[in-house]
């Protein structure tokens, strides 16, 4: 493992770190992925973190992320770890197919690559790039966008694995993919994982996402994401982040959506220090449907912040955007939600709704909406609301008979069910409903983490006084 | 069972109640009647505990206890029901689950065990049959989407589910058609028994014809200026209300 110093900028550290191994993070990967990579990095250093004036970054910063001098697993020292140590997989429900990132590399027990009889490839990016080439330079670096200031440069400048999933054509994949993402130093690390996912035309395919720290150490977790849907294509996204109060966790998933596919996303923050998601999903031909729900539970000084971009590329598409929120003590929540219709893009139905609920008066939401409209058949609306729980319905609830701390947590918990009840998969919204409501009691612990009962073995309880609601 | 002393209520600093005195025994039904604006609904929510009026003066007393002593929820464990005027819809609260929360946290406050699934479901089939309310609008969210009449049988469905000692039904009639109105009352008149006290406020004698009051008040200004039994409320359908404001000396202005 290296480290870096802290006596120049950290976009110039990042770039020098970058030159002294670019030969290591090369690794096999083929000639267009390293030309990618180069590219990438010399935009980062150019275009630097993104900071206060970028679009969509007024109101989170990284700067005290950058209070820790971070470690880099370059080499994977992480894979003599035997990953059945620390938590054994108990599939409770629901059967998935499941896989682990363990500090960014890609975990496997029998082979690196999984080819089912289907047809379907599920396993390690790195090794996805050395046995099918031609299918990864395809995709890759095809939906990012790798010019703004920011982290998706730099995922692209430092990635080395991560999930990769092909899903041929008419194939429907009945359980669902889970990736376990895990973060598990000692010290500071600093992780840029790279997920590719390809949809065939007519494919169907439930990828569950969870991101999840064994230890309350620092760590600062930068991934990305693409994926493409082809014709008629679907897919069911869940996106679970519960994490340690140390952890920094930088999500960037861009979707690109051909005709008639329809994505279906669901981001679920129950704990985690630093959080930031960004969705992009473009809607390249027509009937094509976007719908992403959200939820976070945050509370001591945790941020969790939505950025969403949904652009209607194509006429007669479809696109929801429902983002709500639950803040105690001086938790912030930061929603940026973009609706762009590009002037093709007829008879397009936008909505967008974001709700906060404020428990304290020193929690606080920011919500900006943002409708940018240059085709004139179109129906989109944006709606954003900050306040306290309805407190006719408090009176009404403890008129009854229940106390104010029930009350309070049933109206929470009903405030938050309007989007768990759109997770499709029953056992999932069943466990998912379960840990939401553990969650509003306080009563959420680190064996709790994953949704399939990934218990680890010694079970650590989350350092955070939930249980004042 | 409830004594009202002298009771002087204010919002905002502007007085809604004044000089109010009521006393409700064991067994009684009173109504409380009068035109709008007079603090009707006022009075009920000072009896149920709702925070945003300002008791300046008086006391209320139930069963022994000093009512301002207890925060909402004990009143209601300790047996008092308001019927809301407008219930609150609340999306997300499925109706069981917050009727078995609210009959269960009053059991554990009584050292009751709590209600099984199975005795629970029981009760709600029991009582619905009671008052006449749909089994789906039980599968549904506390009061969502429901239409004003469904409104108003879910509060008495409430009420039967939780077998209260004093029930103040503000307003239920309001916006009722006659088959509805039957409902309620019907639902009312078979929860009554010796042990148990009502309290109907309404603005029409319509109700009284189907719940039989023994005291009926007439509330102008803040204070009851008129009581009476049940003929009290056929005067004042036939005459209105002018002569009683008249020989209580209450100004038009009112």
């Amino acid at each position: 493992m290296q480290h870096i110093t802290q006596n120049i900028t950290a976009e110039e550290q990042m770039f020098r770190l970058f030159q002294e191994n670019l030969d290591t993070l090369k690794g096999q990967e083929p000639e267009s992925i390293s030309r990618l990579r180069q590219k990438a990095a010399e935009n980062f250093h150019k275009n630097g973190f993104p900071h206060e004036k970028t679009e969509n970054w007024r109101f989170t910063s990284l700067d005290p992320l950058f209070q820790s001098e971070y470690h880099h697993d370059f080499t994977n020292q992480s894979r003599p770890f035997d990953i059945e140590k620390i938590f054994t997989c108990d599939v409770y429900d629901l059967d998935t197919f499941s896989v682990t990132l363990l500090n960014g590399w890609f975990v496997y027990k029998n082979a690196p690559l999984t080819r089912l009889s289907n047809g379907t490839i599920i396993g390690g990016l790195s090794k996805a790039m050395e046995v099918y080439p031609d299918l990864v330079e395809k995709y890759m670096g095809q939906a990012a966008n790798l010019e703004q200031p920011g982290l998706a440069a730099l995922n692209t400048a430092f990635f080395q694995d991560g999930l990769f999933i092909y899903v041929p054509r008419d194939v429907e994949l009945e359980k669902p993919i889970q990736l376990i993402n895990i973060v598990d130093s000692e010290n500071p690390l600093m992780i840029h994982p790279r997920h590719l996912v390809v949809q065939e035309k007519n494919s169907k395919l439930t990828l569950v996402h969870c991101d999840h720290s064994l230890t309350h150490n620092v760590s600062f977790s930068n991934s990305l994401s693409e994926t493409f849907l082809d014709e008629h294509a679907i897919l069911d996204f869940y996106k679970i982040q519960n994490k340690g109060p140390n952890s920094a966790v930088i999500n960037n998933a861009f979707f690109r959506q051909k005709h008639q596919s329809k994505l279906t996303s669901h981001s679920l923050i129950l704990n985690g220090g630093f959080t930031k998601n960004m969705i992009t999903a473009t809607l390249e031909d027509p009937q094509t449907s976007a719908v992403l729900n959200g939820l976070s539970l945050v509370d001591s000084n945790q941020h969790a912040d939505n950025q969403l971009l949904v652009d209607h590329v194509a006429p007669n598409c479809q696109s929801e955007q429902l983002y709500k929120g639950i803040l105690d003590d001086e938790a912030t929540a930061v929603f940026s939600g973009k609706i762009m219709v590009r002037k093709d893009a007829q008879k397009t139905l936008a909505y967008q709704n974001n709700k906060n609920i404020l428990l304290t008066d020193d929690a606080r939401a920011n919500a900006q909406p943002q409708l940018e409209i240059y085709a004139d058949d179109v129906k989109c609306s944006h709606g954003a609301t900050v306040g306290q729980l309805d407190p006719e319905a408090m009176f009404y609830l403890r008129s009854r008979g229940l106390s104010e701390r029930t009350a309070r947590q049933m109206l929470m918990y009903a405030f938050a069910g309007e989007v768990v009840q759109r997770i499709s998969i029953e056992p999932l919204r069943e466990r998912i409903d379960h840990m939401v409501e553990k969650r509003l009691k306080g009563e959420l612990t680190i064996c709790d983490q994953c949704v399939l009962h990934c218990n680890s073995k010694e079970p650590t309880v989350f350092n955070i006084d939930a249980s004042k609601l | 069972m409830l004594d009202i002393q002298n009771l002087k209520v204010s919002i905002e600093g502007k007085t809604i109640l004044k000089n109010f005195n009521l006393k409700v025994n064991k067994g009684e039904v009173h109504a409380i009647m009068g035109p709008n604006g007079t603090g009707k609904s006022t009075l009920a929510s000072v009896i149920a505990g709702r925070e945003m009026f300002d008791v300046d003066e008086g006391s209320i007393t139930y069963m022994g206890q000093d009512l301002f002593e207890m925060e909402p929820e004990i009143r209601a464990r300790e047996g008092i029901f308001l019927g809301f005027q407008y219930p609150v819809e609340i999306p997300g609260v499925s109706m069981a689950n917050f009727l078995r929360t609210a009959i269960n946290e009053r059991r554990k406050y009584h050292d009751l065990e709590p209600l099984s699934g199975a005795e629970f479901l029981k009760l709600m089939q029991q009582k619905q049959k009671m008052v006449d309310i749909h089994s789906k609008l039980t599968k549904r969210s506390v009061n969502e989407g429901f239409s004003g009449g469904e409104k108003k049988k879910n509060e008495i469905f409430q009420m039967a589910m939780l077998e209260p000692r004093l029930s103040i039904l503000d307003e239920t009639d309001s916006g009722l058609d006659i088959d509805a109105l039957k409902v309620v009352a019907n639902g009312v008149n078979n929860l009554r028994s010796p042990e148990n006290s009502t309290i109907v406020i309404t603005h029409y004698q319509r109700l009284l014809e189907y719940i039989i009051p023994d005291y009926v008040h007439v509330l102008f200004d803040g204070r009851i200026v008129k009581s009476g039994g049940k003929e009290l409320a056929i005067q004042l359908e036939e005459k209105g209300y002018e002569w009683i404001r008249k020989e209580a000396g209450v100004e038009e202005a009112m």
